[in-house]
């Protein structure tokens, strides 16, 4: 199976400061890969290296079998990957419609503004937002706006989209309809990856998990796997919880 | 002979490029911890030469001391100005800031040649120092003593922000408005003094020019520019990045307009300014797109 | 339909002005509607895009000076001011090119000394420019009233296709993309909005119809020098007229160019010295008291606060 995605050895570094180092994994098509590691593991950054806002110091980065990493952003998005903010909404000011359908008009070349703007109502549908669609997007409460990330996501019509901590700050309820919005796309044809800090989030949808820590890939495989990998335990638990976790198993 | 002549024009460059860095401190200092470019600084520069010449005109007070004088009267404008009119816009988008600033300047600036004229004034000191010789290199000793005082008061600068008590305030509230405002610091009094202490170096510099350039209100812009092109190519908010620009934009001066002719300075400057910004913005400011 | 019948007018009041007033008149309404041109420009850029150009006085210099050496070769009014509009769009696309990538205040001032550069060039190629004693435009053989007459005729025109265009991109995906990218470069980025070409057409339509407008301006007033077409407050006017009326709309631009001519002739008038302060404090006052614009006043709770 070819992958849809791969990263070989990408670095990143800001001012001598590696934010990533040596990263390589696959995303394959139809799978939802989840990504996780601590605050400051290097996820975001990540993201930004995907989506062509910064270029990796080194490495590659192919979608398709075709190396995107000196792209720009808007071309990438072009080839179909997508993805959502973590905070803050891109287009606070303008309508929730008219975020939707920027996603459409430009990434995926609806052919005029009307046409982008009815692609927007659908996909408004589908997140269950076409009651505030003439609202500014300034207004939406917090779950709502991760819908409205999530919708205009849709609408670039991606073949890979990055969902960056959709899950942070809306509570358990909101949480399982989100869970079930992501597996309806998988069903739809789209490949995702998911970037959490949320363990718990992660292990219930994704096939598999790859797992960042000080911008290093520590360990990759099926979750229940990754869970009980000391390196990723003392990653996220401090080496104290780890020591004991490995007590405990010892006894047993 | 070459060499004399590579060595005056050096020593030119470097005279003139202490002067520079006087005036660019100020600004950069604004710039830096407000994020204002204010308009007004090649203004504060020409009231600060018209205070030195009427003190000498009238007081017979030297312009070396003046300095004092024209930094003190220029920190109340400032300050007045600041805490009065600018603190209102201070976090507003580049738009408003800058054409507040432009505002502001259209005023004053026509203010003084209502009162003053246009017409150059030159201050000519009764007791000149003479002009110092080293290996065929002059000069003039005025001139040097501006530079070294220029210096001096840059470095002056430097110290009231590492080192005094309403320094570190500004630099805090530079880095952090939130906090600082959370530990106690009154961050519009320390903005009214920040623009304060810029329109003081303006002042001061102004002073020390009259000794040297005739004095109009019409050559603000002159200084203005020289302060932006200073800022780009030194670094932003940093008094040293300051130094080391006006240094270097002296020396480019002065061996352009041995080059291209002296009426082509100005015009290097800005094309090495465009250049640099085209080019290296990221590398000279070390932070990109500070907005 | 109610901004419609007003367009209407309005429209129809502009062309009834050269017929029933004099040349005084005329005269203004001509310069009206030439800053209505820098307002509406400036907007592509300024407003929709939201980078703080302050271009204008390049665009219009260079323009100025393009059409001023074509009729001086003997190029014919009308042509000449294609050209100029041209010189300058191809103008701000290299530099846009060149600059658009800065943020903020970088941005600003790189657009702003750009006219100082210029105004050296023109001022240093003597030979062709005239250097700093300006450049004489041969004078159309035809009456004053006529000329007045025809100047503002031509002037209505570039106005009219200056807002048509705005109208035409606003309503287009570029007008759309641009006001994403006002909002969030990045984003609009990773929307698949192509940002440089996106910005940099805007900064080229903010120019062709400031270029077109210097080269009228030339042949218009017969005589320009550098210090003149390249003078600062011409990047600074257009600015101050889109602020008093809100940035971003379409005919704000418009009635803003007309209120600040009504101004700035006020001023005139009565400031001879200290036209340029009183002009300072004019924008001092909008910045800090009306910084949405006039229009976004709301008049009836202003009289209310007024009468009590």
């Amino acid at each position: 199976m070819t992958a849809l995605l791969q990263l070989k050895n990408v670095s990143r570094n800001f001012g001598g400061l590696a934010a990533l180092s040596e990263v390589s994994f696959d995303v394959h098509p139809g799978e939802i890969l989840g990504l996780i590691g601590p605050n400051g593991a290097g996820k975001t950054t990540l993201v930004n290296l995907v989506t062509g806002v910064y270029r990796p110091s080194s490495g590659q980065i192919i979608f398709e079998d075709k190396p995107i990493n000196r792209l720009k952003s808007y071309a990438i998005a072009r080839m179909g990957i997508a993805r959502t903010f973590q905070v803050m909404q891109p287009f606070p000011e303008m309508t929730v419609v008219d975020n939707v359908a920027a996603g459409a008009l430009f990434a995926t070349g609806a052919s005029t503004l009307e046409e982008a703007k009815e692609l927007a109502q659908v996909h408004l549908e589908y997140v269950d937002l076409k009651k505030f669609a003439n609202t500014p997007a300034a207004s939406l409460t917090l779950p709502n706006r991760k819908r409205l990330e999530l919708a205009k996501s849709l609408a670039m019509n991606p073949k890979l989209l990055l969902l960056d901590e959709v899950m942070a700050g809306i509570n358990s309820v909101e949480i399982d309809q989100s869970l079930g919005l992501i597996k309806s796309l998988v069903e739809k044809g789209i490949t995702i990856l998911l970037i959490e800090h949320i363990m718990k989030v992660v292990m219930s949808v994704c096939s598999r998990v790859v797992v960042l820590h000080h911008g290093s890939l520590i360990c990759e495989g099926q979750p229940n796997y990754v869970t009980s990998d000391p390196q990723v335990i003392k990653a996220y638990l401090g080496s104290k919880f780890a020591a004991r976790q490995n007590r405990v198993s010892h006894e047993q | 002979m070459a060499a004399t002549l590579f060595f005056q024009v050096l020593v030119n460059g470097l005279v003139l490029g202490g002067l520079y860095a006087c005036i660019a401190a100020g600004f950069s200092l604004v710039w830096g911890v407000l994020n204002i470019i204010n308009i007004l600084h090649g203004t504060f520069v020409v009231i600060g030469s018209y205070s030195a010449y009427y003190a000498y005109i009238y007081l017979g007070v030297h312009p070396f001391i003046s300095v004092v004088l024209a930094g003190i009267i220029l920190f109340i404008i400032g300050y007045l100005f600041q805490r009065g009119i600018i603190n209102r816009v201070v976090a507003a988008p580049v738009l408003i800031t800058l054409s507040l600033t432009f505002g502001l300047d259209l005023f004053l600036n026509n203010s003084l040649l209502v009162v003053f004229s246009a017409d150059y004034l030159k201050l000519n000191l009764a007791n000149p120092l003479g002009v110092l010789q080293f290996a065929g290199i002059y000069v003039p000793v005025d001139r040097l003593a501006a530079m070294v005082l220029a210096l001096f008061l840059t470095c002056l600068l430097y110290w009231v922000l590492e080192a005094s008590r309403i320094g570190r305030a500004i630099v805090a509230v530079r880095m952090d408005r939130e906090a600082a405002t959370l530990m106690g610091v009154n961050a519009k009094h320390i903005y009214a003094v920040t623009f304060g202490l810029g329109a003081l170096m303006a002042g001061s510099a102004g002073a020390m020019l009259s000794v040297i350039f005739p004095i109009s209100p019409i050559v603000s812009t002159l200084y203005l520019s020289k302060a932006f092109v200073i800022c780009v190519l030194g670094g932003l908010g940093s008094v040293a990045g300051a130094m080391v620009g006006g240094l270097v934009l002296g020396v480019v001066e002065s061996f352009g307009g041995l080059i291209f002719g002296p009426e082509h300075a100005m015009t290097i400057s800005f094309c090495l300014l465009i250049l640099l910004l085209i080019f290296r913005p990221t590398g000279i400011m070390g932070k990109k797109g500070y907005e | 339909m109610k901004t419609k019948l007003v367009g209407l007018f309005v429209i129809v009041l502009l062309l009834l002005i050269p017929i029933i007033s004099n040349n005084y008149v005329i005269r203004l309404a001509t310069m009206m509607l030439m800053y209505s041109v820098f307002a509406m420009s400036w907007n592509f850029i300024g407003g929709m895009a939201g980078y703080p150009s302050f271009a204008t006085a390049s665009f219009f210099g260079l323009g100025a000076y393009a059409g001023a050496l074509c009729q001086v070769n003997g190029v014919p009014m009308f042509l000449a001011w294609v050209i100029g509009g041209l010189v300058s769009a191809v103008f701000a696309w290299v530099l846009g090119l060149a600059i658009l990538h800065l943020k903020g205040h970088y941005f600003a001032i790189a657009s702003l000394i750009v006219a100082e550069v210029l105004r050296e060039v023109i001022n240093s190629a003597t030979g062709i420019t005239g250097g700093g004693m300006g450049l004489n435009i041969p004078v159309l053989r035809m009456g004053v009233d006529a000329q007045a007459r025809l100047f503002y005729f031509s002037m209505f025109v570039i106005a009219l296709v200056t807002l048509a265009v705005s109208a035409y991109v606003s309503g287009r995906p570029l007008g759309f993309g641009l006001k994403c990218i006002k909002q969030n470069e990045d984003a609009a980025g990773m929307t698949g909005i192509n940002t440089t070409i996106y910005k940099t057409t805007a900064f080229t339509l903010s120019a062709v119809f400031t270029g077109g407008a210097g080269a009228f301006y030339a042949s218009w007033v017969n005589y320009i020098d550098p210090e003149d077409v390249f003078e600062i407050l011409i990047s600074i006017k257009p600015i101050v007229m889109v602020l008093m009326c809100g940035a971003g709309a379409l005919v704000g631009p418009v009635i803003g160019a007309g209120l600040f001519l009504f101004l700035e002739e006020l001023v005139w008038r009565n400031f001879l010295t200290f036209h340029v302060g009183m002009l300072g404090l004019m924008v001092v006052f909008l910045v800090i008291f009306l910084p949405t614009g006039l229009l976004s006043v709301d008049y009836r709770k202003f009289l209310k606060k007024v009468v009590r």
